[in-house]
Formats: structure tokens, C-alpha cells, sequence
């Protein structure tokens, strides 16, 4: 009855969080806390800062989370499942869609359209990101020596993200 | 394209989104550019512009931006089976993780180096935006009407917080009404 409370319950997540990352939040809170009081808010707090920490999207992050102190493994693979599973399948159908209309002249031109729009997301994210920094020299250096390698060396984004991590150990 | 596709095999796939997964930090836009290196610029599975369509393809079904680009990715490249070996590679790395912080390291949030290093690692991940906002930028912005579509579209999310799906809505319209018919599809890289 758990692991199916817990499937229906990270379905719906999955199924209604649009605009991804923290526009989840509220929706995960609401589920876990309110409805079903699997953790208590501060632990959802504590959840939110792993996810912050770790790599991969913050439903995921949550849904394994939760789904192992409720039901140990076997939990946090069923909750998993269960908030990818809503997404998978929309997507699915939206990738069979566009692959069988792909070469025609009005999805051309409302995509020339979009291209601009998707730029600008990509910019407001790097805004946001931007203003969760304390901006110092330090700050600034590691900006700068990260610009720098990816211009001109053509650094990997992942050698970029481990070298800034040791960085900060040593500066910060 | 279809002989670019078939140079990926499923473990291929699998290891490259993996890999992506494990070093996505910072959530939703900030893979954009790791995956925009693996897929595009190394393994050149995709164009920039198919890259850029697809970001904007997946707004509009729910849940989070680096799942559903591997979903759409990997069904592209390689039908059912390369969706669901994409999305499995993707979410494993946060899975595997999340499990270890719960079943052992219980304290790892506060753990001073870890807080370092993660503080780090933000302002990497604002030049790795920067990078490939400049990268993608030098194909899309092409005229006057893409630099115009762009500032709309930063300034009205970031200002007035209009919700990015009407952004790109609006945007898409703009471009079926005021673009001229494409007659031959472009070849849009090299």
C-alpha cells in the first residue's frame, strides 16, 4: 500500500510540475508534507539543500530521497519511476510527433521564431544563477579563469566544473 | 543526418547521457551546456538549431529540462529503446547519489568542504551559461528581428515574470507570421 500510495503520489508530481527545478517545490511540498506527512518540513529544507548540492534534477533528488526513508530501496525506485514516468511518456509522444513532420515550412518558421526565446531563457538562468553568488575577487577569479579556459582552450565543461570545485576548497 | 544517428550505439548513449547526469549541477538550465558539448560538438548527434528546438520543444511537456532533452534526445537517435536507455542514463547518477546521502552520509550538507567546493562551482557554471549563450547566440541571432525577439523575451521574463511558455508561444507566432517561407530546409552546420 506504501510503495502505491508513493507511486500515485510522485506521478502527480511528475505529471504537473511544468517550468522543472524549483517551480516543483511547492507541488512536492504540498505531497509530502501536507497530504501525506512523509518528512517533516525541516527535513524537506535538508532535501532541498542536498539537492542543491548534487547533480540532477530536484524531483528526482526528492523522489529518491523520500522514497528510501518511507520504503528503503525498493521506495526510492518506485518513487523515482514514478516522477519520470509522467514526462517520459509526454515527451514520447511530442519527439513522434516532430520526427514525422519534421521538414515542413510553418514548424521552420515558428521555430526560427523560438530560437531567440530559447536564448533568453538560457540568459535569465544564467542570471539567477549569477545572484545566488557572494560576488568577491575570489568569485570573480574563478569566473574569469573558467570564462577563460572554455574560450580558449576549449576546456571540457566537466574538467571546467571539477577544476572550479577544487578551486573553491582552496580559496574560499 | 540518418548516418550521424547511426554511429550511436545504445552504450554510447547511455555513457554520454551518464555522464551528463553526474555533472549537471546547479538543475534545469545548467546542463544546457554540457550537453550542448557532448551531443553537439563531440558526438555532433545533433545541430545547434536541432539542439535549440528541442530545448524549446520540451518547455512544453512537464518535468524537469535535462529528463525530458534525454528523452527527446534519445528517441531522435534512436527510437524507444534509445529513450528509455537515455533517460535511465541521465537520472542514474542523481538516483545513485541520493541513495548514499541517505543510507550513510547523513551530515554531508554541512560538511565545510563540500559547501566550498559547491560555492565554487557557481560562478563555473555562470561562465559555462555565458560560453553557450555565445555559441548558440553566433547561429541564432542572425538580424535585427532575432536581437529584438531575444531582449523581448529576457527582459519579459526576468522583469514582468511572464511564465516561459507564453514567452516561447509568443515568439513561435511572431516567427510563422513574419518569417518568409523556407523553401529548401537550411543546412544549418557544417
Amino acid at each position: 500500500m506504501k510503495l502505491l500510495y508513493l507511486f500515485i503520489s510522485f506521478f502527480k508530481i511528475g505529471l504537473f510540475s511544468f517550468g522543472g527545478g524549483y517551480a516543483m517545490i511547492p507541488l512536492i511540498q504540498k505531497e509530502i508534507i501536507a497530504t501525506h506527512q512523509w518528512l517533516s518540513p525541516n527535513e524537506f529544507v535538508d532535501i532541498i539543500a542536498i539537492a542543491e548540492m548534487t547533480p540532477g534534477p530536484i524531483a528526482i533528488n526528492s523522489a529518491t530521497f523520500v522514497g528510501y526513508k518511507i520504503a528503503g530501496f525498493l521506495g526510492s525506485f518506485v518513487a523515482t519511476t514514478a516522477v519520470i514516468l509522467p514526462s517520459f511518456l509526454i515527451v514520447l509522444a511530442l519527439a513522434t510527433l516532430v520526427v514525422k513532420t519534421q521538414n515542413n515550412s510553418i514548424q521552420q518558421k515558428i521555430f526560427k521564431g523560438i530560437r531567440p526565446a530559447v536564448l533568453a531563457l538560457i540568459s535569465v538562468a544564467a542570471v539567477y544563477v549569477a545572484q545566488t553568488i557572494h560576488i568577491d575577487y575570489k568569485m570573480g577569479l574563478i569566473f574569469i579563469i573558467s570564462l577563460a579556459s572554455l574560450f580558449n582552450k576549449r576546456v571540457h565543461p566537466i574538467i571546467v566544473i571539477i577544476g572550479s570545485g577544487i578551486l573553491g576548497v582552496f580559496l574560499l | 543526418m540518418a548516418d550521424k544517428k547511426q554511429n550511436c550505439s545504445l552504450l554510447t548513449l547511455f555513457l554520454t547521457l551518464f555522464k551528463i547526469g553526474a555533472f549537471t549541477f546547479g538543475g534545469g538550465y545548467a546542463m544546457i551546456p554540457l550537453i550542448q558539448r557532448e551531443v553537439v560538438e563531440d558526438k555532433k548527434w545533433l545541430s545547434n538549431d536541432e539542439f535549440v528546438d528541442i530545448i524549446a520543444l520540451v518547455q512544453t511537456a512537464p518535468g524537469a529540462v535535462a529528463i525530458n532533452t534525454a528523452v527527446f534526445l534519445g528517441y531522435r537517435l534512436r527510437k524507444l529503446k534509445g529513450a528509455l536507455v537515455a533517460v535511465i542514463g541521465v537520472a542514474l547518477p542523481s538516483f545513485l547519489i541520493i541513495l548514499l546521502i541517505a543510507s550513510v552520509f547523513i551530515s554531508f550538507e554541512t560538511n565545510p568542504i563540500v559547501q566550498k567546493a559547491l560555492m565554487g562551482i557557481r560562478p563555473a557554471i555562470v561562465s559555462l551559461l555565458v560560453y553557450t549563450i555565445y555559441h548558440l547566440g553566433k547561429r541564432v541571432i542572425k538580424k535585427v528581428k532575432e536581437i529584438a525577439l531575444f531582449g523581448l523575451s529576457f527582459f519579459g521574463i526576468l522583469m514582468f515574470n511572464i511564465h516561459p511558455i507564453i514567452v516561447l508561444i509568443t515568439a513561435g507566432l511572431i516567427g510563422y507570421f513574419t518569417y518568409e517561407d523556407i523553401e529548401n530546409i537550411e543546412v544549418n552546420d557544417p
